[in-house]
């Protein structure tokens, strides 16, 4: 066996806040050889962030480490800070999961590449910024004589995250720590930066820990995978065993939680519930009284859409192709132009009092479970919430009933109607803002991403959820998702779109096994590794 | 950025005309006027001075006539002073208040920006607890308050220092008004700066900068603190206006010669273009101060442009 270069025995990670500690890491081990690629996988609180971040001296001001770390025979945890900082940046880098945020905005990226090299090499402000450019080029930045005086503002997530992995590589480190490197980004930029990376550890040689919780993107890139749950490594081994031969029930489960199933069409007489023709949304940003330069962007271009009573649509496409905006112009949220329909009406010019009559069978399920619901209201109310609007004749009894039921419907304990927002995990909120939809009895609901921020086993657990409440009540859908798994499930026809067109239509079937354009195509290789 | 500039003093006259005419009619509402004094003035004398300042004609004709005045960047003459322009008496007292206010202002920033950046690295502490305290203290106590116990303390019981007046503009002379004036925008400085500091330290930027080893010292000066730092200076604005509007007090009770101080005589003696004066001038400092700021915004943010 190769020789161990990190070596973790017994490390602990608390938490102290003001209801107790938090227990986050207990007790785990876990080694690292030189060049090879350990994976950490685990579902959100599991703990497989904050063990690296205790090796990194990084933890929040309110954690302590307790155990051993050894990074080549030095102790890490409760390492003097001037000692630390030798290691990191220089024989240790880390990329994160937030390429948008991770670099200072107000700094050129050439300076903020070129500071670690400094500071650990003792390089020349010269030398470090050729030696940033010579990065770049390696992180394949095109052009990068000039983008080396580029701002992070002016760069793309994919090329931010490209800028992190120079940084970390600038001082020909041993390890690489990559905290969810792609998860914040949209599919194919994600299939590239993997590919950089396991190309880069081919050429260097670095040995590399990958943070993940996506299991497809493990096993296509790891020597040996940890398994962790609530702080502890429940199972680790090599990634054919985990992924041949998982011991455990929770890895088990987690290779399990893929969705799965398809929906079959609706009959093909069935009526058209929902029709947009020619629908076409543009937004004009800047400009203002002091004038300064207006910049329109043409968000949904010009397309045709018609959803069938039961039916469910999956509209794809990686972020800013338009799929959340179309599905706002659909049910008037925003100011599109085109032909709208909703069953027998017109609803393109109506007024915002004619829509309320409307509104009641269109509703909207929003990606954010954090954010979507009213912080100052009980689930209770907000589920309840849109019936003091469509039904003021009921009572407060008769409404509570109905959030009975509703609680029941989607799987939530109606006990706990009358707890508050934060109180539930995002599952449990995702099911909330379901509730809040479906309490109305709708025709249309519009699902806005309502599984991409969730964990694949609850993501697994919606889905089944939103299959069940549309068979039981007819619903059509209309699902927004950039998660082909996640669409391929659900919807029984897709749309996929890219910079606000539509570039190919048609049944489920026939988009994932036989695409025809070459986007869809490039998409589905990203998505599925094939 | 130069055209920026240009835009924006052109979008500062329209304020500074609506300044102007709103408290020119403001002015002439209040009751009493420039001659009624305690002992009345003979009937024709008060025609003539009437007839001399043109407060015989009708108000808007006043009012034109003083807008013609000041395009031509005359402040026409004083009511009271009768010997001088208002334009000679702001510039003879200008300098006095000019060094006030920014020894003030100096102290404040700097002042405010170096406290709330330690108690922003210390939160938490005792030492945290202590300054925002302080701070506290020091925005709930206005200077008519502050000025008078700090003379009273310092010149009057501890005999440190001089009660008032400029002398050769020293340092004891000039200690306790800058203190008294500083005193409040310091605390809102450091209050701004420690909050924005706190929130910047917890961002994702600085903990890079902490992965990639950089010593603490770096990761403070060179990535939090510029961050930090916009927040506080969109503060400079309304603090231009604070510290011009808080010298009027400063200057009557430490009976200095600044501009501040005429304003208050001015305003009391109901000398017209004398209030006019002060009043165009302080909207103009408020009006050039905010494109400071625009412009420090720029400078501390690449990613604001003015096009």
């Amino acid at each position: 066996m190769a020789e161990t270069l990190l070596d973790i025995r017994g490390l602990s990670v608390r938490f102290s806040t003001p209801t107790g500690d938090v227990h986050a890491v207990k007790g785990i081990d876990l080694q690292v050889s030189k060049g090879e690629t350990l994976a950490i996988v685990g579902e959100s609180g599991s703990g497989k962030s904050q063990t690296m971040m205790a090796i990194m001296g990084l933890l929040a001001a309110n954690g302590r480490a307790e155990g051993s770390a050894k990074f080549q025979g030095q102790e890490m945890i409760g390492l003097p800070l001037g000692k630390l900082n030798r290691i990191r940046g220089a024989k240790i880098t880390m990329i994160f999961q937030e390429p948008m945020t991770s670099l200072d905005p107000l700094y050129r990226i050439g300076k903020q590449l070129a500071e670690p090299m400094m500071r650990h090499r003792g390089l020349t402000a010269k030398a470090a910024r050729a030696r940033a450019i010579e990065l770049l080029k390696l992180v394949r930045i095109p052009d990068p004589e000039r983008r080396v005086d580029s701002y992070p503002y002016e760069m793309s997530g994919g090329q931010r995250q490209r800028v992190m992995i120079a940084m970390a590589l600038a001082n020909d480190p041993e390890l690489l720590i990559a905290d969810e490197p792609t998860t914040a980004l949209d599919v194919t930029i994600q299939a590239q930066i993997l590919e950089l990376l396991a190309e880069l550890k081919q050429r260097i040689g670095l040995a590399i820990v990958f943070i993940s919780h996506d299991l497809g993107i493990v096993r296509r890139f790891a020597d040996r995978v940890a398994v962790m749950r609530t702080g502890e490594v429940v199972e680790s081994g090599t990634v054919a065993d985990i992924f041949g031969n998982p011991q455990h029930p929770y890895t088990r489960m987690l290779l399990a939680a893929e969705p799965t199933g398809r929906k079959a069409p609706p009959a093909d007489n069935a009526p058209v519930l929902l029709e947009g023709r020619d629908v076409d949304v543009r937004f004009t940003m800047g400009g203002g009284f002091l004038g300064g330069k207006r910049l329109d962007i043409h968000a949904v271009d010009h397309v045709d859409i018609r959803l069938k009573e039961g039916q469910t649509i999956g509209i794809v496409g990686e972020s800013g192709s338009g799929k959340s905006t179309l599905g706002r112009a659909l049910l008037r949220l925003n100011h599109g132009t085109g032909a709208i329909r909703f069953g027998m009406d017109d609803i393109s010019e109506a007024s915002r009092q004619e829509m309320r009559r409307h509104r009641r069978q269109m509703q909207l399920v929003f990606q954010d479970p954090f954010g979507s619901l009213s912080p100052r209201m009980t689930a209770g109310q907000i589920v309840t919430e849109g019936l003091l609007v469509h039904e003021p004749q009921l009572s407060k009894s008769d409404r509570d009933l109905r959030a009975i039921r509703a609680f029941m419907e989607v799987g939530l304990d109606p006990a706990t109607r009358n707890r508050y927002p934060h109180e539930f995990s995002g599952g449990q909120r995702q099911r909330i803002a379901i509730a809040r939809a479906i309490i109305l009895k709708p025709q249309v609901v519009v699902l806005d991403e309502p599984t991409s921020a969730l964990d694949r086993s609850v993501q697994k657990q919606i889905v089944e959820l939103l299959r069940d409440l549309q068979a039981k009540h007819g619903l059509s859908y209309l699902f927004i998702s950039h998660d082909l798994a996640v669409v391929r499930a659900l919807s029984d026809y897709i749309v996929v779109m890219k910079s606000g067109k539509i570039v190919e239509e048609g049944s489920t079937d026939q988009i994932f096994d036989a695409p025809r354009e070459s986007y869809t195509r490039e998409l589905m290789a990203a998505a599925f590794g094939k | 950025m130069l055209r920026f500039v240009l835009r924006r003093l052109m979008s500062a006259l329209p304020t500074i005309f609506i300044v102007v005419t709103l408290s020119f009619f403001l002015m002439r509402v209040a009751p009493g006027g420039p001659f009624n004094l305690e002992r009345p003035l003979e009937p024709q004398v008060l025609e003539n001075l009437k007839r001399a300042f043109l407060l015989d004609r009708p108000l808007v004709v006043q009012y034109g006539h003083y807008l013609w005045n000041l395009l031509h960047g005359d402040l026409g003459p004083s009511f009271i002073y009768r010997d001088f322009t208002v334009a000679e008496l702001i510039g003879k007292s200008l300098p006095y208040s000019m060094t006030l206010g920014a020894w003030a202002l100096v102290v404040a920033v700097v002042g405010g920006i170096a406290i709330g950046s330690y108690a922003a690295l210390h939160q938490n502490s005792f030492v945290d607890y202590i300054v925002m305290g302080v701070a506290s203290f020091g925005i709930t106590v206005p200077n008519f308050v502050l000025a008078p116990i700090l003379s009273f303390i310092f010149a009057v019981v501890l005999h440190w220092l001089p009660a008032g007046g400029w002398g050769d503009g020293g340092p004891t002379n000039l200690l306790l008004p800058v203190i008294s004036l500083a005193l409040p925008q310091l605390a809102v400085f450091a209050r701004i700066t420690r909050g924005s500091m706190i929130e910047t330290l917890r961002a994702d930027h600085i903990r890079t900068a902490r992965a990639y080893g950089l010593p603490t010292r770096v990761v403070v000066v060179v990535h939090a603190m510029r961050a930090a730092l916009v927040p506080a200076v969109s503060y400079l604005g309304p603090v231009a206006a604070a510290v011009l509007t808080g010298s009027v007090v400063v200057e009557t009770v430490y009976s200095l010669p600044g501009v501040g101080r005429y304003f208050v005589l001015g305003a009391l003696n109901r000398d017209y273009t004398l209030v006019m004066g002060t009043v165009v001038l302080i909207s103009v400092f408020i009006v050039v101060f905010n494109l400071l700021v625009d412009i420090l915004y720029a400078v501390l943010d690449p990613r604001v442009r003015y096009e």
